[in-house]
């Protein structure tokens, strides 16, 4: 290991960032499949059936049979599409949920590495401004494919994502008010130790004040939206529009839409993690402090990875819970109860803080 | 006295029945969607609890379990896949009359007719097909084969799971499809009592003829 000490610092930096890179992008990957999977048993279980259970024991190798049949499989294109935005769009719809997650703190530190690949100042504006490139993709797919269906899925979610993103984005100023800065390492530092009004619950951003709760329930809502989850999945809607914008597609740029909503789902719960519920965080055993040791450093990407998890499967309950919402019901959600709800609580975040000021 | 004096008309007893739905206002609780959800949560637990942690889920109900280690039990009168069958003297049944392949609506059989030759296992009583085939990839399992089927040869069984892994392998023959058809116990056994006929006839003493006394059986040797 000698090697490494005599490089430069910012040699040291691109090796460390491109390992860093590596790791997080083949765990996202491993989530992405799993999370299939966990899916395809959590909603089997809950329509009283068992699921894939056949390849490898309790079916845990499925993932793989699903990848191989998904490249084996001929990659038809349609002769009406147009081609370059139809081979573009998967692409676009996979990128940005994982350019997410360069700002996010998976960690605290593991020896002398930051467990963040971007530890950048405005990491909240960036995640922001990446989450709204995500509807260029599925806008693009429904354009590209030249059919009825997939341009209604393209229509239905270019219109839903921009009126939700303005929740999301209103919904998380309070959380900026409240602790006064944008870095998300930052953010995670000031859910440290125990809540001050019930010294037993975790000083998560959710627990710290009503404002913020509220903030926190409208941007879980406004994720499901930006996810195309149920109930808000009106994009997809297999039983109305065939899939909608991705009813042309097939074998791996299926696949890639596929992944694309699943990686944004994990983004979204990574995201959520950090600003509400304390990331790497925990109140007990000292883990709420940058760690010293390699175990504890371990033991707190292994807290995230578990929050994390823990919200896929919120996002998955859901789905298999709730039935969709019709579409003007859905708009009239987003724009005269949960933007003016997320705006109120701007204002009393920052009335309350100034009457804390004084 | 005027019979009935019923005061009801026609148009009175006969109208539909209507119906006002009420859609009632929600309240603002019921508005917030938290006691749907709640609902929603106590429903899906219910079964996911059920199926995760009791293993009672519907085809353990049903059927024991799933599929390949607990096969599904059949009911009476279920049409699976078409089988030919023997009668209990191990003959087939078939006798070649092709009324299934004319009625077949996806067109799954073919059988091929044996000719003028007669077959030697059969004698000069009745047809029997050369080759019988049915294509199961083809086949609806609609059963018009065995209602037209003059013989009862042919009959529904109860198979319903037919795997192949070609479309060669799925197109059974006539050896395949009696091994898997088995015995119909006949009791008219029409085709045994025409042999025997035919046998009796054999043995009647042939018309005598000055010239030549064995015309007729030299005739049909040839």
């Amino acid at each position: 290991m000698q090697w490494i000490n005599q490089l430069g610092p910012s040699e040291q930096f691109a090796l460390f960032s491109a390992v860093k890179v590596l790791a997080v992008f083949s765990v996202v990957m491993f989530g992405v499949a799993y999370a299939v999977y966990v899916e395809r048993r959590l909603c089997a279980f809950i329509q009283d059936r068992l699921g894939p259970n056949r390849v490898g024991p309790q079916g845990l190798l499925q993932p793989l049979a699903d990848a191989g049949k998904a490249f084996l499989k001929e990659d038809f294109t349609p002769g009406h599409v147009r081609k370059v935005y139809y081979w573009l769009a998967p692409a676009l719809v996979m990128i940005p949920s994982l350019l997410t997650l360069a700002v996010i703190p998976f960690g605290s530190r593991l020896g002398e590495q930051k467990m963040v690949i971007a530890d950048l100042n405005v990491g909240v504006l960036y995640t922001f401004g990446i989450v709204s490139l995500g509807v260029y993709g599925i806008v693009l797919a429904g354009y590209a494919a030249n059919s009825k269906y997939p341009f209604m899925g393209g229509m239905r979610s270019s219109a839903q994502l921009i009126s939700y993103e303005v929740t999301m984005g209103l919904a998380v100023v309070p959380v900026l008010l409240w602790t006064g800065d944008l870095n998300l390492s930052q953010i995670i530092q000031a859910q440290a130790g125990f809540v001050s009004w019930l010294p037993v619950l975790p000083n998560w951003m959710a627990f710290q004040s009503p404002m913020t709760f509220l903030a926190f329930l409208l941007f879980l809502v406004a994720a499901f939206a930006e996810c195309n989850r149920l109930p808000f999945d009106l994009p997809e809607a297999e039983q109305e529009l065939v899939g909608g914008y991705n009813t042309e597609y097939s074998s791996i740029k299926f696949a890639l839409f596929f992944m694309g909503e699943y990686a944004s789902m994990i983004a979204a719960s990574a995201l959520m993690t950090t600003l509400f519920l304390g990331g790497w965080t925990l109140p007990i055993f000292g883990l709420d402090a940058p760690a010293q040791t390699l175990w504890a450093g371990l033991a707190q990407i292994g807290v995230f990875l578990a929050k994390t998890a823990a919200f896929v499967i919120v996002f998955i309950w859901v789905r298999w819970m709730l039935p969709r919402f019709r579409y003007d019901q859905l708009m009239s959600l987003g724009w005269k109860r949960m933007t003016p709800v997320a705006l109120a609580n701007i204002i009393v975040t920052a009335a309350w803080l100034w009457a804390a000021a004084r | 006295m005027a019979v009935g004096g019923c005061a009801l008309r026609y148009h009175e007893i006969f109208s539909p029945v209507k119906m006002i739905v009420e859609r009632k206002e929600m309240t603002w609780w019921e508005r917030l969607y938290l006691p749907a959800l709640w609902s929603g949560i106590k429903v899906t637990w219910r079964h996911f609890a059920q199926t995760f942690f009791h293993h009672r889920h519907a085809a353990a109900q049903t059927a024991g379990g799933y599929h390949p280690e607990f096969k599904w039990q059949v009911r009476e009168g279920y049409r699976g896949a078409p089988y030919l069958v023997r009668d209990q003297n191990g003959r087939t049944k078939c006798v070649s009359c092709q009324l299934c392949e004319f009625i077949c609506p996806p067109k799954a059989i073919r059988i091929t007719p044996p000719g003028p030759q007669p077959l030697p296992d059969v004698g000069n009583v009745e047809k029997r097909p050369a080759e019988f085939e049915i294509n199961m990839l083809r086949c609806i399992f609609c059963g018009f084969c065995q209602e037209v089927c003059p013989e009862e040869a042919i009959f529904l069984k109860k198979d319903y799971s037919l795997n192949g892994l070609s479309r060669e392998e799925m197109i059974f023959n006539m050896e395949k499809l009696l091994a898997l058809g088995g015995v119909h116990q006949d009791e008219i056994m029409k085709w045994k009592r025409k042999a025997d006929e035919a046998l009796a006839q054999d043995e009647f003493p042939p018309i005598q003829q000055p010239d030549s006394p064995n015309v007729a059986n030299q005739q049909r040797c040839t």
